[in-house]
């Protein structure tokens, strides 16, 4: 209970950064919103097979959005050089991850509700009776994405060039999670029900489990000196 | 009392290389409770690593280290309870309050009655008004005073400094080394390392110096008898430096 008190801490802690600084979601933001938009002219909305090109167009703003905003996911920390403030701390290192996944985890997702719904009056598509649906994909395939991101992120942390590199280190190990991501999404537009896409929903579950679980068992050692 | 007489830290033999370069080659140390050690050494002698040893930052590639009774290999968690750790960065966030800032490592040591403890270190630092002023604003001298409220807020057996006076002009630098006087005189144990012969000197209790990853010379303050500090540092790291 203590433990999880202190990832909390750590989160709460991440929060009151961003409600101070507004640097890193509205960026997020306003990238998601871009990709949604430049996509909506290229692609008319009705035109034919509009329901295999869009949820791809979906996730490329979400994981370009989520890039940017897990690039910078440690920047305060080294500002100070606080991640050795973290790291004194009388808690296993684990905690310092989770707490920086979750905090990742509420950034992600305020940019993923905003960007579904502007998404839906670019490309004229009625999100609500599909809201259930695109919760599930959103809620198995974020935690998934985040959870090696945030991991990544911070053995980019103290690269120079760590906003280069983090997609190019990503990109490979993120591919299951978007493949999955992109056939579910789709399935859900096309108004399935989301037993059709059950293989593919067990993937991401498998795949959120093993990567959280990585994360904890790592992390001490990418962030030791 | 701790568990080994009145001794705060027990250092044999650490060692630590970084691949094929021996920063620390065998450093003996005890640290008893209420002392003020000063640890001198040139650039590169092994001073924040051996700070980041006793901090649990890093892991002695060799050796042993208990602190407070607790030996480093058996309850790392609890042993960081023991210790504040100073450095020149602050690790403090400069977005947030210095307020936000306390509680926030109030929260990670778990600390009980936090807001009155945190509000009482603002008052002791002389930061009570600054209170719910961003960090980012304050200057270098008032960020070492939240620095010493960080590392002091969970009642620390003892406070561990590195080069602590680094970007701080004359003013702020003489008002942090009163602080320094202040806690020891209440019984804190300190030891902190400086390349810097001209500070500190006066309020120490114990004098060592580290060059090329060894203690080359140490001793009690009173043991100087009025022998100049300054000669006696320079002939030992020249002699290790040849």
């Amino acid at each position: 209970m203590r433990y999880f008190k202190k990832v909390l801490a750590i989160t709460v802690k991440d929060l009151l950064l961003e409600a101070h600084t507004k640097e890193l979601t509205p960026a997020m933001l306003v990238f998601s919103l871009i990709v949604i938009v430049i996509f909506n002219f290229s692609f008319e909305p009705g035109m034919q097979n509009s329901d295999i090109i869009t949820p791809g167009i979906l996730w490329i703003a979400f994981v370009f959005a989520g890039m940017l905003g897990l690039a910078r996911s440690f920047a305060e920390e080294h500002e100070q050089e606080s991640i050795r403030g973290l790291m004194l701390a009388p808690v296993d290192h684990s905690a310092i991850y989770l707490g920086k996944t979750l905090s990742n985890l509420v950034f992600l997702f305020c940019v993923e509700i905003i960007s579904v719904l502007a998404f839906g009056i670019f490309f004229n598509i009625n999100i609500f009776p599909i809201l259930p649906g695109l919760a599930v994909v959103l809620g198995l395939a974020t935690p998934g994405f985040v959870a090696v991101g945030t991991l990544y992120a911070a053995m980019a942390s103290n690269i120079r060039l760590r906003e280069i590199l983090l997609p190019v280190l990503l990109f490979p190990i993120i591919v299951p999670v978007l493949i999955a991501a992109v056939k579910i999404t789709g399935s859900v537009l096309q108004g399935q029900p989301l037993s059709d896409v059950s293989g593919w929903l067990n993937l991401l579950a498998a795949y959120d489990g093993i990567f959280i679980i990585v994360g904890v068992l790592t992390f001490e050692y990418v962030i030791e000196e | 009392m701790d568990k080994d007489g009145n001794v705060i830290i027990r250092a044999e033999g650490l060692a630590k290389s970084f691949g094929h370069t021996r920063a620390l080659k065998g450093i003996d140390l005890t640290v008893r409770s209420g002392d003020f050690w000063l640890i001198f050494g040139p650039n590169g002698a092994g001073k924040s690593t051996l700070i980041g040893i006793l901090a649990t930052l890093l892991k002695q590639t060799k050796g042993k280290l208990t602190i407070d009774g607790i030996h480093s290999g058996n309850d790392i968690v609890e042993l960081r309870r023991k210790i504040g750790v100073i450095s020149h960065q602050t690790f403090l966030y400069g977005d947030l309050t210095a307020y936000e800032n306390l509680s926030f490592y109030g929260r990670l040591y778990g600390i009980d009655n936090l807001k009155t403890k945190v509000l009482h270190m603002l008052a002791e630092m002389g930061l009570a008004d600054w209170a719910d002023e961003r960090v980012r604003n304050f200057s270098r001298g008032m960020q070492q005073r939240l620095t010493i409220a960080r590392a002091l807020l969970h009642g620390p057996s003892i406070l561990l400094l590195d080069e602590p006076g680094t970007g701080l002009d004359q003013h702020a630098m003489r008002h942090f080394y009163h602080l320094l006087g202040d806690l020891h005189s209440q019984k804190q144990t300190i030891l902190m390392t400086s390349h810097n012969l001209t500070i500190g000197l006066e309020k120490c209790t114990h004098l060592a110096i580290l060059a090329g990853g060894r203690i080359v010379f140490s001793a009690r303050k009173a043991e100087l008898d009025g022998k100049n500090f300054e000669e006696i540092y320079f002939q030992y790291t020249e002699k290790e430096r040849k």
